[in-house]
């Protein structure tokens, strides 16, 4: 390009949107998680934040986080491998995907009347004769909603990833002698693993910072990180707590995307931060 | 092509069912005459008449729509000139920190974006209300409109514009009559996006609210809290028709620009 089109005034507004909406709301949660109730400088927070409660809340978060992307990998696997080989695949994988695309709170409000001690699940349990169970408000329903709502999050990058396999190897692969199980295990597992790690990206993290599926299905039984955080910043108003508790969310989610992230060829183009 | 095994074919059949079936179940009752989600007593449109009938309700939805319209506008204009802007800075370093600095708002947890964006406005001096929720939707919408526009611009060859130079057009008319046309696709794909971001936004907005100010999501929400109640049934179905009519619409326009359909991030 030897010139720009015209002057860099146009640039403005998006360079003052990053100063203003990215750096500066960064810059005020590290600033606030230092401050306690009263506004002064403490290191309070931080050493609140080690103390049992907050180390065994954000260890459940974790444990909870890993089990919710361990099911929905090991649901939507399958699924993703299965899509790519259907005819009109596209197709059916926007059809996976529009339920994502329904307001999570109204998913979670349905999950209301099928957990409910009246609702469908419970139907089904007595008519087996297990009896009604309180489903709703456990940490079953919390599991099972989150990895509901994750499925499509996960099938889509690993559709994608299987989806650029060249079926050449798999036949090499076969030709060579291979089983069914090794070609998976040895071919396409490792072509595809960039897929996973993305859904793992695009699930594990959501699922440390939910709060409308604790709040509204597991009943305030369940407290994750993104739980913890709206309780300081809404209900206790304790906005240092809630900024030291966000701080530490951020670092977890910087860690897990170098973790999960790959090596971009030619720049990264399609924008991912390291 | 090896053919799908019958056991692959009902595990797919399973998939689809559990994803639909929450769905389909809300909309089935929202035609229930008896009050509740457990046992359907008789077809009625009356919770659809509630609905129409809650004046609240529909300043609500106005507010919802009212605040999507301008956001994804505001949030539209603002993306397209960035991208325009990142694609021809000339260092590498610049534009791969600009794209990084773009990035963050949409890997970014909503509770993080909510939280810091409600101590942001407190700052400055925002009212919580209309205004804050109708800046934070176009802030976190800037982003997306910025990742959709970008491939377009980068796959449009240099030699349009270096031709239009020659031809004597001015640097005005580059951009109105050659760029802005070229990426028309991405532009549209951008906006539908934002749009639905806007319309699906519960956690940022939840923490910019304040008191007087509810969009539908807000209002939802507290509703659910409080119990079933069939109008959010029927809100949801009539939800659940507009949403699928903007994926279409959104579908359509990323398969004419040539880019596979994808989730947004996991906004929650």
């Amino acid at each position: 390009m030897k010139d720009n089109p015209s002057r860099p005034l146009y640039l403005v507004p998006y360079y003052l949107w990053i100063a203003l909406f990215v750096i500066t709301p960064i810059a005020l949660i590290f600033y606030f998680s230092f401050l306690d109730l009263t506004g002064t400088f403490t290191l309070e927070n931080y050493k609140n934040f080690f103390s049992s409660v907050y180390l065994r809340m954000t260890l459940s978060s974790f444990w909870y986080a890993f089990l919710i992307t361990l099911i929905t990998i090991i649901i939507a696997y399958p699924t993703a491998y299965w899509l790519t080989k259907t005819k009109h695949k596209q197709l059916w994988l926007l059809l996976i995907i529009i339920p994502s695309w329904i307001n999570l709170l109204l998913k979670a409000y349905a999950f209301i009347g099928i957990f409910g001690l009246y609702g469908p699940a419970n139907k089904l349990l007595h008519a087996i004769g297990a009896g009604p169970w309180q489903i709703l408000f456990t940490d079953f329903s919390f599991i099972f909603v989150a990895v509901y709502i994750f499925i499509p999050f996960m099938v889509l990058p690993i559709f994608n990833s299987l989806d650029k396999i060249n079926p050449a190897l798999v036949d090499a692969s076969r030709d060579l002698g291979a089983s069914s199980f090794t070609t998976f295990r040895r071919v396409i597992f490792p072509l595809a693993i960039n897929g996973v790690k993305s859904g793992v990206q695009a699930v594990f993290i959501p699922a440390l910072s939910l709060f409308v599926i604790t709040r509204l299905i597991a009943g305030n039984k369940v407290i994750t990180l993104g739980t913890a955080i709206e309780q300081q910043f809404l209900v206790t108003q304790n906005w240092g707590m809630g900024s030291t508790i966000a701080v530490f969310l951020i670092l977890f989610m910087v860690i897990i995307m170098m973790l999960t992230g790959q090596k971009e060829k030619g720049g990264s183009l399609n924008g991912k931060t390291k | 092509m090896a053919k799908l095994s019958k056991l692959a074919k009902i595990y797919l059949a399973l998939v689809f069912a559990i994803l639909y079936a929450p769905i389909f179940y809300l909309i089935f009752y929202s035609f229930n005459s008896g009050g509740t989600m457990s046992s359907f007593e008789g077809f009625t449109l009356e919770h659809y008449g509630a609905v129409f009938n809650d004046t609240r309700l529909l300043i609500i939805l106005m507010n919802t729509v009212i605040i999507a319209l301008l956001s994804s506008l505001f949030s539209t204009a603002i993306g397209v000139l960035g991208a325009i802007g990142i694609v021809f800075l000339r260092n590498r370093q610049t534009r791969n920190a600009v794209l990084s600095l773009n990035t963050i708002l949409i890997v970014s947890p909503d509770v993080i974006i909510g939280a810091s964006f409600l101590i942001l406005f407190t700052m400055i001096g925002i009212k919580l209300g209309f205004a804050s929720v109708l800046i934070s939707h176009i802030a976190f919408s800037i982003p997306i409109v910025v990742i959709m526009v970008l491939p377009k611009l980068q796959e449009m060859s240099t030699s349009l514009i270096d031709a239009a130079t020659d031809l004597g057009a001015s640097k005005r008319d580059i951009l109105t009559r050659v760029i802005i046309p070229y990426i028309k696709p991405g532009i549209f794909a951008g906006f539908f996006l934002a749009l639905t971001y806007s319309l699906d936004d519960f956690a940022v907005t939840f923490f910019v609210t304040g008191n007087g100010f509810s969009t539908l999501s807000i209002e939802i929400y507290s509703m659910a809290r409080a119990g079933i109640t069939l109008t959010i049934n029927a809100l949801s179905a009539l939800i659940f028709v507009v949403t699928l009519g903007l994926v279409l619409g959104y579908y359509f326009f990323t398969q004419r620009t040539g880019q596979s359909p994808g989730t947004r991030g996991a906004k929650l």
